[in-house]
């Protein structure tokens, strides 16, 4: 669906579902570079179950207008503004990599609004090779080609895609290309490369939060996840084994099944 | 993103690796190195939620063979990585490709500009078949770039040609006639079963979606009958309002739309969840696992078959029973050029030439042949003729002849990889009998 944040227009799927305003609110939020779309085998189950749901395009990436928004600070701002927008007053959060340093700044900005936390393949900090930014910000295509090939564990590179017949390393990919490099992967890595308020924020977390973590992760490994973790009073791990960060995709079921039991033991829905 | 120890050149897999590995983790399988192939009709469902999940799309997995297959999988994803596409589906064969993706395309009403030099049952599916389901074609011959553009309608939704027309070897400026049809807002749809991936990747050249017969030089073997459509991901359907059925919600899943929840695989999304579910042409696991023991080897025998075309080219020019002959290596061909761009691997195994005499000495060359095969079916390891006027395009009258570029003298060669003499001394054994007809036996 369409809506607006702040005079800008925003898309965002519901998950298969119509956005039902009486239902909880989980939002879903993606990496550098991505879209809603990294998130199409969590939300329609969560859709289907109770739960109203919005896999967001951040500003500028995807279906959403607007240019991309270039501090994490200003994109946990908007994420809070989000929420307003969509008339809820609270919300379950769910990030992927960039979208983890998004959710961890605005939960701890906006502590009352976030009722759960779920990180994937997220860290304190993610400083980014020079030779990534440098690519990104100069709209090499190879820049796509490297966060593709470094994102991926065994199940991207050699395939077996949960659902059949699609290829993991060119689906992200294309993704990640659909509107212009520099624009959305450039500016979303320098607002990476340039957070360094992650850990503080992480200390501020009060509200159950869940990690999950992949061992074949080069992106955000698995003892970055953790030092972040640590800092989460209310914060559980979970570890997946041979996948790397793409785990929502690569091992889309296991972590569907985490995430699962966490946020319905955490943020239970009273509709079916 | 910290390591930066990394070299700036990504370390994916490189193409003849994807051909023995893409698709597949043993792991995953019993530790089996080998694909297993998975001669079931149906999958256990865990529980009621499980089996709901599946129907609705919510997760991953295998409901009914039909609509997909482990074995079948791991060849979508194989030809998906080997084209640089982002998903596959598998089907029973290259004409249940196409028309799957017509019938994914577009609606009664709707219709196609399409290049005429075409597989002569590809030539009936759209000249007789498709105007049964509403769908009409307007033919443009492949050299004419300008003239695809003159065709496209207020309701054109696609373009689709063989980028090395079949029989006779002409080549579709893939570059311009995509730019064309992304002007116009709609699909770039290439048949590249001449090429395989090995010799042309049509993504690479603006193309959307690209169907293949696998029966053909990507399983080699001539064992199996199996078919492909692969997405290129880089269309926008959403662009304009022209595919309604990709973007709007779709009652046959709960109000889903393909364009916005799947993107770059919303196409291969919709042709397996509607497509597949209601017309059917699926591809067998025994077929599927066949497919891939062929593909394990393709660019080792792309390899062979370019290099053995190339000098059987020779030979025929310089053969004194040979009137013309065919084929983008030779310096004249009016694609010679355009063919260096696009197939620059090698400009494929399929020879059309002229044989001295006419009819006669043509069916007396077929007739005689021992080692090359009569039969209706290319890209075999084994060296294919046929005379398709009177063979693959037999069902077509003068006119659709002429306008497809064949004629009566035309025999169409497809190179094998045997020993290229064996070949020449074969195919000598036939231009005797086709200089002195009435003097050979006729066996």
């Amino acid at each position: 669906m369409k809506f607006k944040v702040n005079g800008q227009e925003v898309y965002a799927s519901t998950g298969g579902r119509p956005f039902d305003k009486n239902k909880p609110l989980i939002i879903f939020v993606h990496g550098s570079g991505l879209t809603h779309m990294t998130w199409v085998l969590q939300t329609r189950y969560f859709a289907f179950h109770g739960y109203s749901v919005l896999a967001i395009d951040m500003p500028g990436h995807g279906l959403s207008s607007g240019k991309s928004l270039k501090s994490i600070e200003e994109m946990a701002d908007w994420l809070s503004s989000l929420i307003d927008s969509v008339g809820y007053k609270e919300a379950s959060l769910v990030g992927h990599s960039q979208g983890c340093l998004v959710t961890i700044e605005c939960t701890s900005r906006y502590p009352n609004k976030i009722k759960t936390l779920s990180l994937m393949g997220g860290a304190g900090a993610i400083p980014m090779n020079p030779d990534l930014l440098n690519l990104a910000e100069n709209n090499d295509p190879k820049a796509v080609d490297l966060m593709m090939d470094w994102a991926h564990g065994p199940a991207g590179h050699f395939g077996g895609h949960p659902v059949p017949g699609l290829y993991h390393i060119n689906t992200g990919g294309m993704l990640a290309k659909s509107r212009t490099i520099k624009d959305t992967l450039g500016v979303d890595f320098r607002a990476c490369d340039n957070y360094k308020n992650g850990f503080d924020a992480a200390k501020k977390i009060k509200i159950p939060t869940l990690s999950i973590l992949a061992t074949g992760d080069k992106m955000c490994p698995v003892k970055e996840g953790k030092k972040l973790a640590d800092l989460i009073e209310k914060s559980q791990v979970e570890i997946i084994d041979n996948c790397g960060h793409m785990m929502l995709l690569e091992e889309a079921d296991r972590v569907l099944k985490v995430l699962k039991k966490f946020i319905t033991t955490n943020y239970p829905s009273k509709f079916k | 993103m910290s390591d930066k120890k990394k070299t700036v050149d990504p370390n994916t897999y490189k193409f003849d690796t994807l051909s023995l590995h893409a698709g597949y983790q043993p792991h995953k399988n019993a530790g089996s190195r080998q694909v297993p192939i998975y001669q079931t009709t149906s999958y256990l469902f865990d529980d009621v939620d499980h089996a709901a999940a599946l129907f609705n799309l919510e997760r991953g997995g295998h409901i009914y063979s039909r609509i997909s297959n482990p074995t079948v999988g791991v060849l979508e994803e194989r030809v998906a990585s080997l084209e640089g596409g982002t998903a596959a589906l598998a089907t029973s064969s290259g004409m249940s490709a196409i028309f799957l993706t017509v019938m994914t395309l577009c609606e009664a009403g709707d219709h196609l500009v399409v290049s005429s030099q075409l597989y002569g049952g590809t030539v009936n599916l759209f000249r007789l078949t498709l105007p049964k389901f509403g769908i009409k074609c307007t033919f443009v011959k492949p050299r004419d770039t300008q003239g695809f553009k003159k065709a496209i309608q207020k309701n054109t939704k696609g373009i689709f040609g063989e980028l090395v027309g079949n029989p006779g070897n002409e080549i579709m400026n893939m570059p311009e006639i995509a730019n064309i049809a992304h002007d116009a807002g709609i699909p770039l749809i290439i048949d590249a079963t001449y090429q395989t991936p090995y010799l042309c990747k049509p993504f690479e050249h603006g193309a959307d979606i690209v169907v293949h017969s696998l029966t053909k030089w990507m399983a080699g073997h001539g064992s199996s009958m199996a078919g492909i459509l692969v997405e290129g991901g880089k269309f926008d359907w959403m662009q304009n309002d022209k595919f309604p059925t990709m973007t709007k919600p779709y009652e046959g899943y709960h109000g889903l739309s393909f364009a916005e929840e799947f993107g770059p695989t919303a196409f291969t999304m919709k042709a397996r969840a509607e497509g597949m579910r209601d017309f059917g042409p699926c591809l067998s696991p025994q077929n599927a696992w066949n497919v891939l023991q062929g593909i394990e080897t393709l660019s080792v025998r792309m390899k062979k078959h370019c290099s053995n075309a190339e000098e059987m080219v020779k030979y025929l020019l310089a053969h004194e029973s040979v009137a013309w002959v065919s084929h983008p290596s030779v310096p004249d061909h009016p694609d010679h050029e355009l063919a260096k761009k696009l197939l620059p691997n090698g400009r494929g195994s399929m020879i059309a030439f002229g044989i001295k005499g006419g009819k006669d000495a043509g069916v007396a060359f077929i007739n005689n042949v021992k080692l090359a095969s009569h039969l209706a079916n290319v890209g075999d390891t084994r060296t294919l003729v046929i005379h398709p006027a009177s063979g693959t395009h037999s069902q077509m009258d003068e006119a659709t002849l002429k306008f497809a570029g064949l004629s009566h003298d035309m025999i169409r060669l497809s190179v094998g990889i045997e020993d290229i003499n064996d070949i020449k001394n074969d195919f000598e054994i036939g231009f005797r009998a086709a200089r002195k007809p009435r003097l050979v036996s006729n066996q």
